[in-house]
């Protein structure tokens, strides 16, 4: 299952040991991304503490950090499924999240049974939770339908594909011809180029289906003064909260993908990524596994565009740019793809440092420095020639770090693919199964069991030979 | 799998029954060499090929090839290079769709189906370059192999409750790996890498995965290429323990002098034509073929 | 007797291949709807004939871009997803070079604003009368900075990035490439600003009306521009294939699947050449394509790349005359679509093209050799 699965101990009672290992391994890596993630946190916090922020900025701080690490690494854990286990090329991530949100967006918004006011979209009003549910099938749905006839291809003609479907999906929702229409008495719509409002919440959503909305408002309340976050401050405790609803759903994905990786499923879709002919004369049905991971897998990614999205008060088109695509594929290679544990490190480490970072040090930057930033680049250069001044550079820079910042993706994938293409955790022997695949007790000791048909060859004399 | 793979023939040895998509009447054809492949071929041939040609774009790589394997047979098929050998395996494994002729395995016709359905047939191949999984570990690579496997649906995989029930199926599975890892002699490498093994351990666990599928009939393409003479010679033993366990057997190879010791009936191909066929005697008698590889392409 | 021949043969591709024969018939109906659109005057002529004229202007531009797109994928093996980048770099670098000299050198405005192409709303291209016809000099010195800054970048972006992992997958490359578009992407945005700027005079082009049946169409020497520059380039880069011995290894190493096989890995000199002639007419079809568009951005490179990859792949990988036909097919398409889908739509039907034809004949119209 992991790395150390060589001494797990399965000796005296084959069942309990092999569980045990398990266990001792699963917490094991557990520990590691726990480690990883409350470093972050800390790292932050110390930083934030450093800077004198007060109490609001640093929770808020921190559940920004929540989102950013739990989406990230959801994607990076679907995207695995696809090209670390599969070998599925998949650039059209975006596409499969903006199905799912769109398909939520619309089934969940109130709805108008009468013209609405321009500007105002209405939706067919479902629960959220069914809304997500419908997103969530959409996604795998379609995930078929570009699957059913791209498995076929190539890898990189299948990875065009996938990014030429995820831009025809941006494409349609900022079509302004299906910006508002009618179907069965509803106006609904995709929004166009101004995209869609999302007026459902999905925390107090819950908190009230679980009956528990008026006593959390008191309790943001009372303890939103006793940690002085200033007025109002149910906004933090609701971004903390959604927070640790991602961190559910980040377990259950990870649980989720494990198992699939740790299964005769993960081992023939494994078989595939490494040779597929080979596979296939091995008697899988090879399209049929192809097909049910990456519907799986866009399913997962329809979830993800929902978790992220859903929150966000608005949806638009510019947000579905294959750019976020990328991002997660940056991810997906800091942790080293076909690695269950290496897809959230590398969520993690993607959204604080590549993601967040550069913002928050921005931030810092524009806080703790007066003077504002020259408005171009020659302004820039022009004292750092003529004065060796760098300081107008500098602040160029902090001001215009979103653009720099993702020259730097660039850099750092470039860098990954020349040095560590395996990404961080190195080359990471993960076994498909579902069991340690230790030599069984039984199959030594009990020679009765074998029929001893095998022409005299000695069953377990396996360890004279070169 | 419940069948231990080496233990599928011989008179009186129990048929457990095949749990998913394997075919019945075959695994008992096999068995008894019944009736019911009869009715289809003659009696003992489990695999014949009937006018099988092959054009790739206007270029015929194979021109009519004509033949049939015997039960429990170790034939070769021999011939210079591009003789059509590697296609003619190709067509019979549903790599490529013939374009004329018929391939019938058991009494059925197999041509134009695809690998997997073939290999579930129970004919099952190995590569000339060892197609090893390389980034998954022996073991794996033989846990990959058997047919089957409920826990091949996503859903029995991560479901709490069904995955419990599949958990003991691997440990069979697993125990039978190990037996078959046990047999050829390469278990102390199962944690191993197979993109770590050598050209000959890789032949040899090729032909342990390809065993785990529980085939009828193997169809080995040029198994000993590449491979030290000390593990040709073992590969060599176990292919013959295998056949005296009634595994047949139709091995590609374009080393005359191994198949014509080893092997009981040669068919020899040329320029995309059977040349001729027959006993090795007789086909090295045999004035064409001495002229094709002395005369043609010689190695 | 020529219907029944139809016939018979439609039947038997319907037998042998349904899906093709469906995306016959599509064909056709279009075909025979846009015919009886013109004839019942639902779509004027004239205006089809502008559609035409757009359709053509932007499949020269595709065929010349992806000339450099197809090379480099055949003989180097990967999809370069930096190509678009390639395209803005192109565009980017001869402006400069037009904007310095159309600017008198800084007599017209200040020489740091001209470099950086009007950064921050500095220097409009209105503003400097930057047109063929009224800085001609200047827009020629663009043509030649933009070709060789892009073959300079793209020489430096081989040696650096794409040489030491030359014996990688073509899925390696094609991701670092992909990291390598995001770096020139980003760095034109961080350094030129990230805004959208006009970059010619369009009173300064002069343009003639042509009677076309029901109404006018206008020519403007942008387009005759465009068309002239990406024909002689395309006329001289078939002499070059066709005559010289370079041209002919090169072909051979993209035409022929076995032959470059069994030549091995191509020599770094040739390699040296193909980013040459690439990168060189990708630039320039990046500089005329902002010419004839009028407008320059950081990102216009990037959103033409899929287009263009659909042109490539139309073509066939590796064949030069498929990349222009692939390119003027999509050109077409996405110009004459928008009479039967929204125009927002266009694009997205040009992409449904390319994979319609990935899904029925992945080794293109020309059937170049493709390198898996």
């Amino acid at each position: 299952m992991s790395g150390t699965n060589d001494d797990a101990d399965g000796k005296d009672d084959p069942v309990g040991g092999v569980r045990a290992a398990a266990e001792q391994l699963w917490e094991e890596d557990a520990v590691k991304l726990l480690g990883l993630i409350l470093g972050i946190f800390a790292l932050y916090l110390v930083g934030g503490a450093l800077l004198d922020f007060g109490a609001r900025q640093q929770v808020n701080l921190l559940a920004n950090l929540f989102f950013y690490i739990g989406v990230f690494a959801m994607l990076a854990l679907a995207l695995n499924l696809h090209w670390g286990y599969t070998g599925l090329f998949n650039i059209g991530v975006i596409g499969f999240m903006a199905i799912g949100i769109y398909t939520t967006a619309v089934l969940a918004k109130e709805p108008a049974l009468t013209e609405p006011a321009a500007g105002s979209i209405g939706g067919f009003g479902l629960p959220l939770w069914l809304a997500i549910i419908g997103g969530v099938l959409a996604a795998a749905a379609f995930g078929g339908l570009v699957a059913l006839p791209a498995l076929r291809l190539r890898a990189d003609y299948f990875a065009i594909v996938t990014v030429g479907v995820s831009e025809i999906v941006r494409f349609t929702v900022l079509e302004s011809d299906f910006q508002k229409m009618q179907i069965a008495g509803y106006f609904v719509g995709l929004g166009g180029g101004s995209g869609l409002i999302l007026d459902f919440d999905p925390t107090d959503d819950l908190l009230e289906a679980l009956g528990l909305l008026e006593p959390y408002t008191a309790f943001t309340e009372s303890a939103g003064a006793a940690l002085s976050l200033g007025s109002n401050p149910k906004p933090v405790f609701d971004s903390l909260l959604y927070g640790l609803i991602l961190l559910v759903f980040l377990i259950g994905f990870y649980v989720l993908l494990r198992r699939v990786g740790n299964s005769p499923f993960g081992r023939v879709l494994k078989a595939i990524r490494e040779d597929e002919e080979a596979t296939q004369s091995l008697g899988k049905n090879t399209r049929r596994f192809k097909i049910t991971a990456f519907m799986f897998g866009c399913a997962l990614m329809g979830l993800g565009g929902i978790l992220f999205f859903a929150v966000q008060g608005a949806i638009t088109p510019s947000a579905f740019r294959p750019r976020l695509t990328f991002f997660v594929w940056i991810a997906l290679i800091i942790g080293g793809a076909g690695s269950t544990t290496g897809s959230v490190m590398g969520g993690a480490i993607f959204a604080a440092f590549l993601f967040r970072g550069p913002l928050f040090i921005k931030n810092v930057v524009q806080q703790n420095v007066d003077s504002d930033a020259v408005d171009t680049f020659g302004q820039a250069v022009s004292p750092l020639i003529s004065g060796l001044d760098p300081f107008p550079m500098l602040l160029f820079i902090t001001d215009n770090l979103q653009q720099l910042q993702l020259v730097i993706m660039g850099l750092v994938l470039i860098y990954l693919m020349h040095n560590r293409p395996e990404g961080m955790l190195g080359h990471r022997k993960e076994e498909a199964s579902t069991i340690s695949l230790n030599r069984p007790e039984r199959s030594t000791d009990s020679p009765g069991a074998t029929p001893a048909t095998d022409g005299g060859e000695p069953v377990d004399g396996g360890d004279t030979d070169e | 799998m419940e069948v231990i793979p080496m233990s599928d023939t011989g008179a009186g040895v129990e048929t457990n029954a095949p749990d998913a998509d394997v075919e019945i009447d075959e695994a008992e054809a096999h068995d008894s060499e019944v009736e019911e492949a009869a009715k289809h071929t003659p009696r003992g041939v489990p695999l014949r090929v009937e006018g099988l040609r092959k054009e790739f774009g206007g270029i015929v790589a194979v021109d009519g090839a004509d033949f049939a394997v015997e039960e429990g047979s170790l034939t070769g098929l021999i011939g210079p290079n591009g003789a059509g050998k590697s296609t003619t395996f190709n067509c019979i494994t549903g790599v490529h769709e013939p374009t004329d002729g018929a391939v019938h395995f058991r009494g059925e016709e197999i041509s134009g189906m695809s690998p997997d359905s073939v290999a579930n047939r129970g004919l099952v191949r190995t590569f000339q370059i060892a197609r090893e999984l390389e980034e998954m570990t022996v073991l794996e690579n033989m846990m990959l192999a058997p047919k089957g496997q409920t826990g091949e649906s996503l859903w029995r995989s991560v479901l709490p409750g069904l995955r419990s029930g599949i958990m003991g199926e691997e440990r069979k599975i697993l125990e039978d790996c190990w037996e078959m890892l046990d047999f050829f002699e390469i278990d102390h490498l199962a944690h191993e890498y197979a993109g770590n093994l050598s050209g000959g351990q890789r032949k040899l666990l090729e032909l342990a995965r390809a065993l785990m599928t529980d085939p009828t009939m193997l169809l080995l393409d040029e198994p000993f290429a590449g491979v030290n003479p000390s593990l040709e010679e073992r590969l060599l033993e176990h292919v013959h323990e295998l056949r005296e366990e009634g595994y047949t057997f139709l091995i590609v190879e374009h080393d005359m002098d191994l198949i014509m010791e080893n092997c009981e009936h040669v068919i020899v191909m040329h320029q995309g034509r059977m040349l001729t066929e027959g006993t090795p005697e007789e086909v090295q008698s045999n004035e064409q073929v001495i002229e094709a590889y002395l005369g043609g392409e010689v190695e | 007797m020529g219907v029944n021949d139809t016939y018979s043969r439609g039947r038997e591709l319907l037998i042998a291949d349904p899906v093709r024969a469906a995306l016959v018939l599509a064909l056709v109906v279009l075909l025979l709807d846009l015919v009886r659109q013109l004839v019942f005057g639902q779509v004027p002529v004239s205006q089809f004939v502008v559609l035409l004229k757009d359709g053509l202007m932007r499949g020269l531009f595709f065929g010349l871009a992806g000339i450099g797109l197809s090379m480099t994928y055949s003989i180097l093996n990967f999809a370069n997803f930096a190509h678009g980048d390639f395209i803005t770099s192109g565009a980017f670098s001869g402006m400069i070079v037009t904007y310095i000299i159309a600017g008198g050198f800084g007599a017209e405005a200040d020489i740091g604003s001209l470099a950086l192409v009007g950064a921050g709303g500095s220097v409009f291209g209105a503003q400097l009368g930057i047109g063929v016809a009224s800085t001609p000099l200047a827009v020629l010195g663009g043509v030649i900075a933009a070709a060789l800054f892009t073959i300079l970048l793209s020489l430096f972006i081989d040696r650096t990035v794409f040489e030491p992992i030359r014996d990688r997958s073509g899925i390696t490359l094609l991701i670092t490439s992909i990291g390598v578009a995001f770096v020139l992407r980003y760095l034109i945005a961080f350094i030129f600003d990230p805004s959208r700027r006009g970059v010619t005079d369009s009173n300064a082009v002069p343009s003639t009306d042509i009677l076309v049946y029901d109404g006018f169409v206008s020519v403007d020497l942008h387009e005759v521009s465009l068309l002239v520059v990406s024909v002689l380039l395309m006329l001289g880069l078939h002499l070059l294939l066709q005559r010289t011995k370079l041209g002919k290894a090169m072909r051979a190493m993209s035409d022929n699947e076995d032959l470059a096989r069994i030549t091995g890995i191509p020599t770094e000199r040739v390699i040296r050449y193909t980013w040459i002639i690439g990168a060189g007419l990708t630039g320039v079809a990046g500089y005329m394509f902002v010419i004839w568009n009028g407008t320059l951005h950081w990102f216009q490179g990037w959103i033409l790349l899929l287009p263009i990859f659909a042109a490539v792949i139309l073509g066939g990988i590796g064949s030069v005359y498929g990349a222009i036909v692939g390119g003027l097919v999509i050109g077409l398409t996405m110009s004459v679509s928008i009479v039967w889908v929204p125009t927002g739509l266009a694009r997205a039907s040009a992409f449904l093209v390319m994979i319609l034809m990935l899904l029925v004949r992945p080794s293109g119209i020309f059937s170049g050799g493709s390198t898996a």
